[in-house]
C-alpha cells in the first residue's frame, strides 16, 4: 500500500496484501508466460499440422489436475490468513479505553467525544463537525450510526472502513500509533454531496488532547445522544 | 412435417426490418441498439473521466459537470454498460443470431415471443433516456441503487429520475427473461438431428447457461424492485429502518442477483473465445466435458458468494468468513477454465487473425481481472479496498474484456456470416492494438490510485488532502488520456465495419474453415437459414484429426 | 400463425416434451424465484419483527380459507379440462375451463371484498411493513390469477373449435402453480398470527 499505515492493525492488512500479491503474482506470471510461450511455439508453420488431443485421457488430464490442486492449496493459505486478519479487526473487540460516537448524515460527519469525565453520553460531551480528535496509543471503540442514507466511515491510514446503516448502531475499534492529521472519507455514495463528505482525524498526544478537551468543553452543556 | 422449405419468406421492408420474427433480424436489432447504447455509455465515461482529471473543466461536447450530473453519469455508465450493452449484445444479439444457426434449425421456437422481447427491451431504452430528461435529472445513486438513497426523493433529489431508471431496469429484466426462456427451450428441443448434448458448440452452451443463471438470480431482485418502486411511489417502508423495514434487505437481493450476473455476461464471450481459439489454432477443445462441468460448478457457486460485496456493509462479521471461503473457492473452477483454454493452445497451428487476437486478448486481460479479484474476495484486504478505485480497476479488467473485447471477438469472427462480406484484416489489427494498449493504460493507474486510498464516485478530490496531490492527478490524467485514445481508436472499427458492409471481399460459406453448423448455411443466411436442414455426426471441435486430408471435419459431414 | 409460418424449430421435440409445455415449465421456474424472493424477504423481516403478529391478527382467515378451497376446486376443474383435451373433446375442455375461470372469478371477488373492508378500516399498502407485504404478495398473486383467467378464456375459445388443444395442459400447469403460490401465501399471511 502506498499510504502510511498508522493503526495497530494496518500492518496486518498490508502484510495480507503482500501475501496475496506474491501468491497471485506467481500464478499470474506463470499463466501469462505459458500462454505467450504456447503462442510463440505453436504459431502456424508451413507443413506442420496441429495435434489431436481430446483432453479426456488420464495422462492429459494430469496437466490440469496438478496445477489445480496446487492452486487449491494456495487458496486455502490465503483464506486462512484473510480470515485471521478479519477476525482481528472486525470480530474481536478488545476492551475500550475510550469511546467516540460517529454520526453520519447527508453530507457531514458529527463526532461526539467524551469530555473531561471520559464518559460518553454525559453532559460534558464535545460534539464536532467533520473533525475527530483522538489520542495516540489509545484503544477507541466507535459507535457508528446514520441519520438518513447509507454512508461509510473510512479512515484509509488506519485501513478501517465500515458502512453506517440507518436504524443500526455498528460498533468497531481502532488504535492509532502515530500523531498527525489525516483524511476521513465517506466511502459509500450518499447523494449529490458525496464528494463533499470529507472529514479530518486529528491524532494527538495525551497532553494535546486534554488541552483540546479543556478548550472545547461547552459552556452550556449540550446533549447529543444516540439518534433515531 | 418434412423439414424442407416450402414457405414463402417474402415480406415488406418495414415488416422485414422492424417487426420481423426472424431470429437474425432480431439479433441485428439487439446488436445495433446495443452498439448505440455502448456508445452512449462510452460518451458518459469520457465526460466524467475528463472531470476527474481536470476538475471543473468545460468538457467539450458536454459542458460543466455538476455534482448531480457526475453522479448520474457514473450511475448510468455502469447500468448501461451492463444492462444495455453487455447483455443485449453478448446474450441477445449473438444468442439470437447464433443459436438457431449453430444447432441447425431455421428459427427460435417462439419467434413472436422473441420479437416481443426486443420490443420490451426497446421500450426500456426509451424509458431510460426519458429518465435523463425529466425534472431533477437522471438517477445518481449508483447502479447498485442502495436504499434509502434510492427510495426517497428527499435523499436522492431525483423524484422522477429514480423511479424511471428503476422501471427501465425492470423492463430490461422482463425482456431478457422472455428471451432466455426462448433460448433454453430452443436448445433443448430444436437441435438438429443427431446433435447430442456434447455436440453442442460451447458458445451455445454458454449463452444458454447464462440465460439459466439470469433466470434463477433475477427473480428476487424483481421482487425487490417492486418493493423499491412502492417505497418510491406509494410510501411503503420495505427499506425504511425507522418503520420496521430494512435497508440491508435490498443489498442482499441486489447482490444475490449481482454476482451471478457477472457470470451471466462472462459466459457468452468465453464461449465465443473458445470457438475462435479452437478454429484458429486448429485444435480440439481440451476437455470439453471438464470445461462444461467447471462452468456448471462456477454457476452454482456464484449463488453463494454474494455477500463478499457487503463485507463492511454492516452484516454480521462472522458471515464474512463464510463468504470469503466460498469466494476463494470459486477461483478454482474459473482457474480450471483458464487452464483448459491454455491447454487447447498446446500443439496447435495458431494463426493470428483479428478475431483470434481479440480472443487471446480476452483471456490474457481477464486473468488480470481474476487475480486482482482475490484481494477483494479476501475479507481482510477488502476492508481497505472496498469502494476504492482498486475495485473499479479490478472489475473493469473483467467487464471490459467481457463486454468490449467479447463484442469484438464475436463481430470479427461472425461478420462474414452476418453480412456476407469479410472485414479488413489490417484495419482490424490496428484496431486491436489501439484498443488493448490504451485499455491497460487506463486501468493500471486506477489500481495504484486504489492503493493510495482513492474512493469511488467522488466528482472532485479537492476536499481530500491525501488525494489532492500532483502525483495522483498525473495518474488520473494518464487514465483519462488513455480513455480518449481508446475511444478514438474505435473509429477505426466503425470505418472498417461500414466499409466492409459494402466494399468488403465477398465471403464464402466457410471462410475460416470451421466445423460448426452456421458455416454450412449461405453467407448471409436467408430467412429459414439452410437450404436443407443439416444433420450432425460429430462434436464441434474435430480439428487436426489424424488421417484426414483436411484439418477440419464439419459437424454435418457424413462419415 | 398469421404473421409468420410456424418455424421448423417449433415442431421439433428433441427432449420428447412438447416445446410449449417445456416453456411453461421455464416460465414457472422464473416465477418461482420472483415469489420466492418476495416470501423470503417477508420471512426474514418477520423473524426480526415479531410484533407484526398484531397486524397479522387482522387478516380475515375465513376469507383466506374459503379462497384456498375455491382455488383448489378450480384446479380440479382444470385437471378435468386437461383430461377432456387429451380425449380431444374440445367442447368438454371448453366447459371445464370456464368452470375454472369461474373459480378464479370467485377468488378475485372474495379478494376484492377483503381489500375493500381493509381499506375501509384504513389499512392500506403503507400502513406498516406487514401490510405492505400483505398487499404486495396477494396483489402480485392476484395479477397472476387474473392473467391466468384471461389466457384461459383464449385457450378455451380455441379449444371449443378443437384448435391448439395441447395448450389446455399448459394453462393447467400454470393454474396449478398459481394455486401452489397461494398455498404458501395463505399460512404465511393469514394463519401465522
Amino acid at each position: 500500500m502506498f499510504l502510511p499505515g498508522i493503526s495497530t492493525y494496518s500492518s496486518q492488512v498490508d502484510n495480507l496484501f503482500l501475501l496475496i500479491f506474491f501468491v497471485m503474482g506467481f500464478w499470474f506470471l506463470l499463466g501469462q508466460g505459458v500462454i505467450l510461450y504456447f503462442l510463440f511455439k505453436f504459431r502456424k508453420k508451413e507443413g506442420v499440422g496441429s495435434l489431436y488431443i481430446t483432453g479426456e485421457k488420464k495422462e492429459e488430464k494430469k496437466w490440469i489436475k496438478w496445477p489445480h490442486l496446487v492452486l487449491l492449496v494456495c487458496d486455502i493459505v490465503m483464506v486462512v490468513f484473510s480470515c485471521l486478519v478479519w477476525y482481528n479487526i472486525k470480530q474481536k473487540m478488545p476492551p475500550a479505553e475510550s469511546t467516540v460516537r460517529v454520526i453520519s448524515q447527508q453530507w457531514a460527519w458529527t463526532f461526539v467525544h467524551p469530555g473531561t469525565d471520559g464518559q460518553l453520553d454525559t453532559d460534558d460531551d464535545i460534539a464536532t463537525v467533520d473533525e475527530l480528535h483522538i489520542m495516540v496509543n489509545t484503544l477507541y471503540h466507535y459507535k457508528l450510526t446514520s441519520r438518513d442514507v447509507v454512508h461509510s466511515f473510512s479512515v484509509p491510514v488506519f485501513r478501517l472502513k465500515q458502512d453506517a446503516v440507518p436504524g443500526r448502531e455498528i460498533r468497531g475499534w481502532f488504535e492509532a500509533t502515530q500523531t498527525g492529521t489525516y483524511d476521513i472519507q465517506c466511502a459509500e455514495i450518499c447523494g449529490i454531496g458525496h464528494g463533499l463528505m470529507a472529514a479530518k482525524i486529528v491524532i494527538e498526544t495525551e497532553d494535546e488532547h486534554q488541552q483540546w478537551i479543556a478548550s472545547h468543553t461547552p459552556v452550556t452543556p449540550v446533549r447529543i445522544g444516540s439518534n433515531n | 412435417m418434412s423439414e424442407s422449405h416450402s414457405a414463402h419468406y417474402n415480406e415488406g421492408l418495414i415488416k422485414k426490418y422492424l417487426f420481423s420474427t426472424d431470429h437474425k433480424i432480431i439479433g441485428m436489432q439487439y446488436l445495433f441498439t446495443g452498439i448505440f447504447m455502448g456508445l452512449t455509455g462510452a460518451f458518459m465515461v469520457y465526460v466524467f473521466r475528463m472531470q476527474l482529471a481536470f476538475p471543473g473543466i468545460h468538457v467539450p461536447g458536454f459542458g460543466l459537470v455538476s455534482q448531480a450530473a457526475y453522479n448520474a453519469l457514473v450511475t448510468n455508465h455502469g447500468a448501461i454498460m451492463i444492462f444495455w450493452f453487455a447483455m443485449p449484445v453478448l446474450i441477445a444479439a449473438f444468442g439470437n443470431f447464433l443459436i438457431p444457426l449453430m444447432i441447425g434449425c431455421d428459427d427460435m421456437v417462439f419467434p413472436r415471443i422473441n420479437r416481443l422481447s426486443y420490443q420490451i427491451f426497446f421500450l426500456s431504452v426509451i424509458v431510460l433516456f426519458a429518465s435523463f430528461l425529466v425534472p431533477g435529472g437522471g438517477f445518481g445513486g449508483a447502479w447498485t441503487a442502495y436504499p434509502p438513497l434510492s427510495a426517497k426523493a428527499e435523499y436522492n433529489l431525483t423524484p422522477m429520475g429514480a423511479p424511471l431508471w428503476l422501471i427501465a431496469v425492470a423492463l430490461e429484466f422482463v425482456a431478457f427473461l422472455l428471451g432466455g426462456i426462448n433460448f433454453i427451450t430452443t436448445l433443448m428441443n430444436a437441435r438438429a438431428k443427431g446433435m447430442k448434448m456434447y455436440d453442442v458448440p460451447m458458445v451455445i452452451w454458454m449463452i444458454v447457461i447464462a440465460s439459466l443463471l439470469f433466470m434463477a438470480s433475477v427473480g428476487p431482485l424483481i421482487a425487490g424492485a417492486i418493493m423499491l418502486l412502492f417505497d418510491q411511489f406509494i410510501g411503503t417502508s420495505f427499506y425504511d429502518a425507522a418503520k420496521g423495514g430494512d435497508p440491508m434487505l435490498w443489498q442482499h437481493l441486489f447482490w444475490f442477483f449481482g454476482h451471478p450476473e457477472v457470470y451471466v455476461v462472462l459466459l457468452p464471450p468465453l464461449g465465443m473465445a473458445v470457438e475462435v481459439i479452437t478454429t484458429f489454432s486448429r485444435k480440439k477443445l481440451f476437455g470439453y466435458k471438464t470445461f462444461l462441468h467447471s462452468v456448471y460448478i462456477t454457476g452454482i457457486l456464484s449463488f453463494v458468494v454474494w455477500a463478499h460485496h457487503q463485507f463492511v456493509a454492516g452484516i454480521d462479521p462472522r458471515m464474512a468468513n463464510l463468504f470469503a471461503i466460498t469466494t476463494l473457492i470459486i477461483s478454482v473452477p474459473i482457474a480450471e477454465i483458464c487452464f483448459l483454454v491454455m491447454a487447447t493452445l498446446y500443439g496447435g497451428s495458431i494463426s493470428f487473425t483479428t478475431p483470434m487476437l481479440f480472443a487471446l486478448g480476452f483471456i490474457i486481460e481477464f486473468i488480470i481481472g481474476g487475480v486482482t479479484g482475490i484481494f477483494l474476495g479476501a475479507s481482510g484486504t477488502d476492508i481497505f479496498f472496498h469502494d476504492t478505485y482498486f475495485v473499479v480497476a479490478h472489475f473493469h479488467y473483467t467487464f471490459v474484456p467481457i463486454a468490449v473485447i467479447g463484442f469484438f471477438i464475436g463481430i470479427y469472427y461472425w461478420f462474414p456470416k452476418m453480412f456476407g462480406r469479410m472485414m479488413d484484416e489490417r484495419l482490424g489489427k490496428i484496431h486491436f492494438w489501439g484498443t488493448i494498449i490504451p485499455f491497460n493504460l487506463i486501468f493500471i493507474p486506477l489500481f495504484f490510485l486504489g492503493m493510495y486510498g482513492e474512493h469511488r464516485r467522488i466528482y472532485n478530490y479537492q476536499h481530500f488532502p491525501e488525494l489532492n496531490t500532483p502525483g495522483l492527478y498525473f495518474l488520473r490524467e494518464l487514465a483519462t488520456v488513455s480513455t480518449v485514445v481508446m475511444l478514438a481508436f474505435q473509429t477505426v472499427f466503425f470505418y472498417n465495419f461500414v466499409r466492409s458492409l459494402w466494399k468488403g471481399k465477398k465471403a464464402e460459406r466457410n471462410p475460416w474453415k470451421a466445423n460448426t453448423l452456421e458455416w454450412v448455411a449461405p453467407s448471409p443466411p436467408p430467412h429459414g437459414n439452410f437450404e436443407k436442414m443439416p444433420e450432425v455426426y460429430r462434436g464441434p471441435y474435430e480439428y487436426g484429426v489424424p488421417g484426414r486430408s483436411t484439418d477440419f471435419w464439419p459437424q454435418n459431414e457424413p462419415n | 400463425m398469421s404473421s409468420c409460418t410456424i418455424p421448423i424449430a417449433n415442431t421439433r421435440s428433441v427432449t420428447g416434451i412438447r416445446t410449449a409445455k417445456l416453456a411453461t415449465w421455464w416460465i414457472i421456474g422464473s416465477e418461482i424465484v420472483i415469489f420466492g424472493g418476495l416470501l423470503v424477504s417477508y420471512l426474514l423481516l418477520r423473524l426480526h419483527n415479531l410484533d407484526w403478529a398484531h397486524d397479522a391478527a387482522h387478516t380475515n382467515t375465513w376469507a383466506g380459507a374459503f379462497n384456498t378451497f375455491v382455488l383448489l376446486t378450480s384446479s380440479y376443474f382444470v385437471v378435468l379440462a386437461h383430461q377432456a383435451a387429451e380425449e380431444r373433446n374440445g367442447a368438454q375442455a371448453y366447459r371445464y375451463l370456464w368452470y375454472t375461470i369461474g373459480g378464479g372469478l370467485v377468488f378475485m371477488l372474495v379478494k376484492a371484498y377483503e381489500y375493500g373492508t381493509k381499506i375501509h378500516h384504513g389499512i392500506t399498502l403503507s400502513s406498516g411493513v406487514f401490510w405492505s407485504f400483505y398487499y404486495t404478495a396477494t396483489g402480485l398473486h392476484g395479477c397472476h390469477v387474473l392473467a391466468g383467467m384471461i389466457i384461459m378464456a383464449f385457450v378455451a375459445h380455441a379449444a371449443k373449435k378443437g384448435e391448439n388443444l395441447h395448450r389446455v395442459e399448459c394453462i393447467g400447469i400454470y393454474w396449478h402453480f398459481v394455486d401452489v403460490v397461494w398455498i404458501f401465501l395463505f399460512p404465511l399471511l393469514y394463519i401465522a398470527k
